[in-house]
């Protein structure tokens, strides 16, 4: 019963990964590309860890998996923000609607 | 169960490569990185599922170094690498 749900846990990240993937290609500027990017893989890894780490068989290894995903989040939130200021002091102007 | 996993693992690699079809479309220096930053997340992912999927734990080690270095190498990027004179080759610059 765990490995299903773990299974379908997986499932369910890796739907968000194709679709911060999607994002990437399709949305109009480094802006929104950067939402897409830092914000839906998080998530899709974040439900990739929470699948693996309810079928560990240790703690350390759970502890192992979060840590990592905790690794991510806060490099993924700096360098978005990093990103995004810089493309705003080089005066590439967020994407408008016509 | 570690067949579903190798898959898994197989689709995030699949889509690691489509994403690298920002590199070529550009138009930025920055968006050629994010493909780089994907390749990041997505890196860590592919190998939590073959650590998974392959039965060997060690991987998960690996999967902990390549999220450090996607992190450095995006905030390398910004301080050093994307000079003005990238911005103003690719036409980005638009009014100072």
């Amino acid at each position: 019963m765990i490995e299903i749900c773990g299974a379908f846990l997986v499932s369910i990240g890796v739907l968000f990964f194709l679709s911060g993937t999607i994002g990437l290609l399709r949305l109009p500027d480094i802006y929104t590309r950067l939402h897409a990017l830092t914000k839906a893989d998080n998530v899709g890894l974040g439900f990739v860890v929470l699948g693996l780490a309810i079928q560990a068989t240790s703690w350390s290894e759970v502890i192992r998996l979060v840590l990592i995903w905790f690794l991510v989040l806060l490099a993924s939130a700096i360098s978005c923000h990093l990103v995004a200021d810089a493309a705003l002091r080089r005066n590439i102007k967020p994407w408008r609607k016509r | 169960m570690s067949n579903l996993y190798l898959g898994l693992a197989l689709i995030l690699l699949i889509t690691v490569v489509l994403g690298l079809l920002r590199i070529i479309w550009g138009p930025t220096a920055a968006d050629r990185m994010m493909a780089a930053q994907l390749f990041g997340t997505c890196g860590v992912a592919i190998l939590l599922l073959l650590a998974r999927g392959l039965g060997q734990a060690i991987i998960v080690d690996v999967a902990l170094v390549f999220a450090l270095l996607a992190a450095f190498s995006t905030v390398g990027f910004v301080r050093r690498a994307w000079t003005e004179k990238d911005s103003l080759k690719t036409g980005e610059r638009r009014h100072d």
